[in-house]
């Protein structure tokens, strides 16, 4: 059974049909890589999967859960579905400790002392964990990112989702975060990435997604997919932006 | 006739500016209660419940204050309900600072960027966790200043209330100045009062808008 299961879903934004039948299994520990042109449905196909948009027609499971808009069905589904974004979304008034043991300690009941211990251990493991004590704006960009992946992990999803997250950093700051993501990759987490990091989609990812007017326009492996395109549409993409 | 002093004016003056305190406190409270629960209607997601606090506010923000209080006055009495002064001039700038509290509010609310809600949303949090933990703090940050700078004009608009015969600074001016015909004397006092309550209220808009800035 796969980890998360898209079938036929349509969107629509009033007339404008953003979605048109997308069909997708991803199964626990892959590496998914959704490339396209922006209006290309990717960050929509994307947050469909958390409950984050609606979808007006077909299906959507994670975790064997329905996904649904509805407030109590997110709130389970957090538990399963991480997703990190383009522009960090870090809580300012909060230190970075409080940013990561918050939901935690709300949604999953943990006390206060294992939250914690927790916010610790996920701040290792992205490489901050002299910054527990600071406020998001004293961080770089990349170091900020690196938060909200934090931040993510520490509700022990099954799948992470990633809205283009290294879009808005300095070109020097990138790395750092795609070799967060790398880390993730090796130790099994499952990871649903719209980027433009076509390197990374290719080296790191197992599988490409290219969207095109809505639907998944071609997909396989990551290498054979940018070594050989079979669409001229994928052909013309990748000609644009390697 | 009597002889006033400059002294005793001034201390006429000061007795009545304490209604006017007591009148803008009053305001600000009333409006204070009822403009948080009309922020609240305003932002949630039932659409009858925000046109209905959207009409509230746009009515009183679009009328001016002193038909707010001739309605509450004299509307009130043609209804054979009898209000003093007091009650239709607290219940009228109640409504009229409500109005614009609400407004202020919704506005410090709705600049927070939507990636607040979405992050907290992806988190699992619900509306009210979302509401406490991460809206609320950081829009009360934005809205001390407004807040407090709005409180100048609730103040200056119990001003108003002298017209309906409420004894506040304003009218107390009317009534010495009709004793002394010295009217450049008396409302030259009756300004520097206004002045002494509102400029502390600017000043300290203005220090915390800066203060509250400083760190996100």
């Amino acid at each position: 059974m796969s980890l998360v299961n898209i079938d036929n879903v349509h969107k629509y934004y009033g007339d404008n049909h953003v979605l048109k039948g997308v069909d997708l299994k991803i199964k626990a520990g892959e590496v998914i890589s959704i490339i396209g042109r922006s209006g290309s449905g990717k960050s929509t196909l994307l947050r469909c999967i958390n409950g984050l948009e609606s979808y007006d027609k077909g299906g959507i499971t994670v975790d064997q859960m329905e996904v649904t808009s509805d407030e109590e069905q997110i709130r389970k589904l957090s538990k399963s579905v991480g997703m990190v974004f383009q522009s960090f979304n870090l809580f300012p008034h909060l230190t970075v400790s409080q940013n990561i043991t918050l939901a935690p300690k709300l949604v999953r009941k943990v006390s206060a002392e294992e939250a914690d211990t927790l916010a610790l251990q996920v701040l290792e493991k992205v490489g901050l964990k002299d910054k527990a004590s600071s406020y998001p704006q004293e961080l770089s960009g990349g170091q900020q990112q690196r938060v909200a992946i934090a931040r993510s992990l520490a509700m022990q999803p099954k799948v992470l989702l990633c809205d283009e997250i290294t879009s808005a950093l300095d070109p020097e700051l990138v790395g750092d975060v795609l070799n967060v993501l790398e880390e993730l990759a090796a130790e099994g987490m499952t990871l649903v990435l719209v980027t433009h990091e076509m390197n990374f989609a290719r080296d790191v990812g197992d599988r490409v997604i290219f969207m095109h007017q809505g639907k998944i326009w071609e997909s396989g492996d990551a290498k054979e997919v940018f070594a050989a395109p079979k669409t001229p549409e994928l052909q013309k993409f990748i000609d644009a932006v390697l | 006739m009597n002889e006033f002093t400059n002294w005793d004016i001034f201390q006429a003056l000061i007795l009545a500016a304490r209604w006017t305190v007591v009148l803008s406190l009053i305001a600000f409270l009333g409006g204070a209660s009822v403009g948080l629960l009309l922020t609240f209607l305003q932002i949630s997601s039932r659409t009858a419940l925000v046109r209905i606090a959207r009409f509230y506010v746009e009515l009183f923000q679009g009328t001016p204050l002193l038909m707010q209080l001739f309605l509450v006055f004299f509307g009130l009495s043609l209804l054979g309900i009898d209000v003093s002064p007091w009650t239709a001039a607290a219940l009228a700038l109640t409504l009229f600072s409500s109005a614009f509290l609400s407004e202020i509010w919704r506005g410090c609310i709705e600049s927070l960027p939507k990636g607040q809600w979405e992050a907290s949303r992806c988190l699992g949090l619900s509306y009210f966790e979302i509401m406490r933990h991460i809206i609320l703090p950081q829009a009360l940050k934005v809205a001390v200043a407004p807040t407090v700078g709005f409180s100048v004009q609730i103040v200056k608009g119990t001003a108003l209330a002298s017209i309906i015969g409420f004894v506040e600074l304003t009218k107390a001016g009317t009534m010495l100045n009709n004793a002394t015909f010295e009217p450049f004397k008396v409302f030259g006092m009756v300004a520097l009062i206004y002045f002494l309550l509102c400029y502390p209220l600017s000043v300290a808009s203005r220090h915390l808008e800066r203060k509250l800035n400083v760190t996100g």
